[in-house]
């Protein structure tokens, strides 16, 4: 009874709308919760079955052979290694060149740079370069590398082509962390005396450590799922090599020697194999991230 | 000191002078050769032909129609979705929703491609009995799953940057919380979204193997049930048996310099539209 | 002099601090009653009570009952969005919403099912007028409100309030963000308001508690001290801190 008088004296009052409009009202209220429960349910459910499916198909065929032999048709092998040898060659190169660049442009984005048209100018390069497809990446790779300075199809030309591909990351992740080191450091460091550069060296990059580690992750993880930049500069070659001559001949990495599994040779068990690895890879570095973002955020 | 990191910072925008001249510089001749005209609006690739044409508006049209398919499908998922992350979700519940769109968003694309060829296309296939389910539809929902991540997380925190005092505002009015996040939060949140939406399209335009891998790779002009060719396939495809020096290389390039201004007019609107909110 | 609200016992609860500690007051219609006391001292906490702001804050935790017409709004069978409509809150900073000045003083009545536009034209001109902004932008009414001076945007707010035919309109130091002549326009307007409306406001500003409110209660470190009308508070205080803070010697 009580719930009856509450409800008629405060809605009877004044300018009251209409019982349809209520109803509607209500509908709407409640449907529209159910379609965002359903919503983000379905896009959860989507990456589970994703990963399920991958899983399902891929770990039965990942072999400790698989991934420790190099496929030969004289022996009728089928192995990986040749392929996580090559993504980690090209981490190493794509990162080695990158690396000290994004710190270098990050650095004086932070610490030198006066001219704001100077900061804008070099921000908009990288947010344009952030935004070019990785197909764009691979084509001017292959005309520079290859063709212009004369290079051979390789893990030199590939990684080369993905330096421009991550510096906009490491870029991008590393001033952030710079702008938040406290100025007091940097003020403290000068006051005692230590030169720029020095107060630099000393005081600034090693506060910035932990942001520094999480753009050379998150670049990792670009260059790792990258597959487009690397058709026409690092090639599909599937042979064993060391690093050297790795350098300029053509080589797959994991995930080009995946659509090379998948779409040109059949071998549909070696593409989730593959798959399965560059999961295990991706969930790794996105853990990592997260790690390193809570280090860093304790510490602030 | 100070030079060398000066010269770092260059170094970006040298890459971009570099790429864009790259590709004006190689990808013209092709275009004069061809014609404009026939190149842009011929309906016909047949790069190998005794009488080879070189038409790629069956490449531009399938572009435009995968990408805006995705969008369509993509935003509205990828708003409801970060409307629930923003505002509506439990906390636990949205770390977790949270934790697996970033997961998604760090698979490599040829994963997508590969699960789209084994899983999606034999659906399509026996769902509409078409010989093939390598479609322009296949491609559809592959890029709607790849562009959804993008959305989810950048317009969640432009939602999570709407002042709570507009939602204060819309609840002393009586509204409920739902109609005060989707009829006040979202349209305050108008830019950040647009961004989010921009950042889709990019994403969509430019995605080149998962494609490649489920869209069956024919030059057809764009049709949901028919197999096609995209832009990037295009190149993804051809770029390493077209010969060294002949008309159908320089004419892949072309199609790089055309797919390169697609991207830049995108982020010239996006650019202006800031602009224009900010009078 | 009809009693609109009661407030009995009420006790509010950040976590496990303690914001509101056992408050007992009733408000009148037609009057203006003003909050007062030092920043912190839970007066804005206990007006937002007062609309059931705090419900989607889930570490607050409140207790008594604020009787509205004779129900206890924290009754869990209150339809809150009906009790919202019913009483209107305005802000410290003035919150229109980014739309043109026309949709966001149409905003409630469309939440209430209002569509008929001639009928919403008539509310908007209505409430536009009631907060004493019409002339000024009714030439504009297409233009976005954040185009508007910040004392224009406060009475826009007011209009958007006065547009779902509040009963009773609360104000959160509503003209703490403005220049002294859109102060002077808003205490004019409250005065008016108060002839068709109840008016609380929270105000750290004493001279325009005393110029303009029928009534005045004094709050101190989560309780209320003392109520009553405002000539008899300043110049006859009862409690000795009420006495030190009106005189300027504490807070």
């Amino acid at each position: 009874m009580q719930t009856l008088t509450v409800s008629r004296t405060l809605e009877l009052s004044k300018n009251m709308p209409n019982a349809w409009f209520r109803l509607r009202r209500r509908i709407w209220n409640h449907g529209m919760l159910a379609i965002m429960y359903f919503t983000a349910l379905m896009v959860t459910l989507l990456l589970a079955g994703l990963i399920g499916f991958i899983c399902f198909r891929g770990v039965p065929f990942l072999t400790l052979e698989l991934l420790t032999s190099a496929s030969s048709y004289l022996q009728g092998t089928i192995g990986i290694l040749p392929n996580l040898l090559n993504t980690l060659y090209i981490i190493g190169i794509a990162l080695g060149f990158a690396l000290p660049i994004g710190v270098g442009a990050a650095v004086y984005l932070t610490e030198y740079a006066e001219h704001p048209r100077i900061i804008s100018v070099i921000e908009l390069a990288a947010e344009t370069l952030a935004g070019i497809p990785s197909i764009i990446f691979g084509l001017v790779g292959m005309l520079l590398f290859t063709q212009l300075m004369g290079l051979k199809q390789g893990v030199l030309a590939g990684g080369l082509t993905l330096v421009m591909l991550i510096l906009p990351i490491l870029l991008r992740t590393i001033q952030e962390s710079l702008r938040e080191v406290p100025n007091a450091y940097r003020e403290g460091a000068l006051a005692l005396g230590a030169g720029k550069w020095n107060t630099i060296r000393t005081v600034v990059l090693p506060s910035a450590k932990e942001g520094i580690i999480c753009g050379c992750v998150l670049a990792i993880g670009r260059v790792v799922g990258e597959s487009a930049a690397l058709l026409f500069t690092a090639g599909f070659g599937l042979k064993l090599n060391d690093f050297f001559t790795a350098l300029e001949s053509s080589s797959a990495t994991l995930t080009v020697a995946l659509y090379i599994y998948a779409s040109e040779q059949g071998e549909i068990d070696v593409a989730f194999a593959i798959a399965v690895v560059l999961l295990v890879v991706t969930l790794a570095l996105n853990i990592a991230v997260m790690l390193l973002g809570k280090l860093s955020g304790r510490k602030a | 000191m100070q030079m060398l990191f000066f010269l770092c910072g260059m170094l970006t925008v040298a890459f971009v002078v570099c790429i864009t001249m790259y590709l004006v510089i190689k990808g013209i001749p092709a275009v004069l050769t061809i014609g404009p005209a026939e190149f842009l609006l011929g309906i016909h690739w047949q790069p190998v032909d005794n009488e080879p044409e070189f038409g790629i508006l069956p490449f531009i049209l399938t572009s435009i129609y995968g990408t805006a398919g995705a969008v369509l499908c993509g935003v509205p998922i990828g708003l409801i979705t970060a409307v629930f992350l923003a505002k509506s979700a439990p906390p636990r519940l949205a770390l977790i929703i949270r934790s697996a769109v970033q997961l998604l968003a760090g698979i490599p694309s040829v994963v997508y491609g590969l699960t789209g060829m084994i899983v999606l296309v034999p659906w399509i296939r026996n769902i509409f009995s078409l010989p093939s389910g390598a479609t322009l539809l296949a491609a559809i929902v592959v890029l709607t799953i790849m562009i959804l991540p993008s959305i989810i997380s950048v317009a969640e925190s432009s939602l999570k940057a709407v002042p709570k005092e507009y939602e204060e505002g819309s609840l002393a009015l009586g509204a409920t919380e739902l109609e005060s996040y989707w009829r006040v939060t979202v349209p305050a949140a108008k830019q950040g979204i647009l961004t989010a939406i921009v950042l889709g399209v990019g994403r969509a335009v430019g995605e080149a193997m998962a494609i490649l891998m489920v869209a069956g790779n024919v030059a057809n002009l764009p049709n949901l049930f028919s197999p096609v060719r995209f832009l990037t396939t295009a190149l993804a495809a051809e770029m390493s048996y077209a010969a060294v020096g002949s008309l159908h290389r320089e004419a892949l390039f072309s199609i790089g310099l055309v797919l390169f201004l697609f991207i830049v007019m995108l982020n010239v609107l996006l650019r202006l539209s800031a602009v224009i909110e900010e009078d | 002099m009809n009693e609109i609200l009661r407030i009995n016992n009420l006790n509010l609860w950040y976590d496990s601090k303690q914001a509101l500690q056992n408050i007992n007051m009733r408000i009148y219609e037609h009057e203006i009653t003003a909050l007062i006391g030092a920043s912190g001292c839970g007066k804005s906490t206990f007006l937002r009570t007062l609309d059931r702001l705090h419900d989607l804050t889930p570490i607050v935790r409140i207790t008594g009952e604020v009787l509205y017409k004779g129900q206890n709004i924290y009754d869990p069978d209150i339809a809150v969005t009906q009790l919202r409509k019913q009483i209107g809150m305005i802000f410290q900073k003035p919150n229109p919403f980014p739309m043109s000045i026309y949709d966001n003083v149409a905003y409630g009545p469309r939440t209430h099912g209002i569509s008929d536009r001639s009928q919403l034209d008539d509310i908007v001109e209505n409430a536009l007028r009631g907060a004493a902004l019409w002339d000024e932008v009714k030439d504009r009414l297409r233009s976005s409100a954040l185009g508007l001076s910040g004392g224009q945007q406060q009475r826009l707010c007011i209009a958007r309030s006065l547009a779902v035919e509040p009963n009773i309109i609360l104000m959160d130091e509503s003209t703490s963000a403005l220049d002294p002549i859109s102060t002077g326009k808003i205490e004019e307007l409250a005065l008016k308001l108060k002839e068709r409306y109840t008016v609380i406001m929270v105000t750290h500003n004493m001279q325009q508690a005393r110029r303009i409110s029928d009534r005045c209660a004094f709050f101190w470190l989560g309780e209320m001290v003392e109520c009553a009308p405002t000539d008899q508070l300043f110049n006859q205080p009862k409690d000795v801190r009420t006495k030190l803070y009106v005189s300027g010697s504490m807070g």
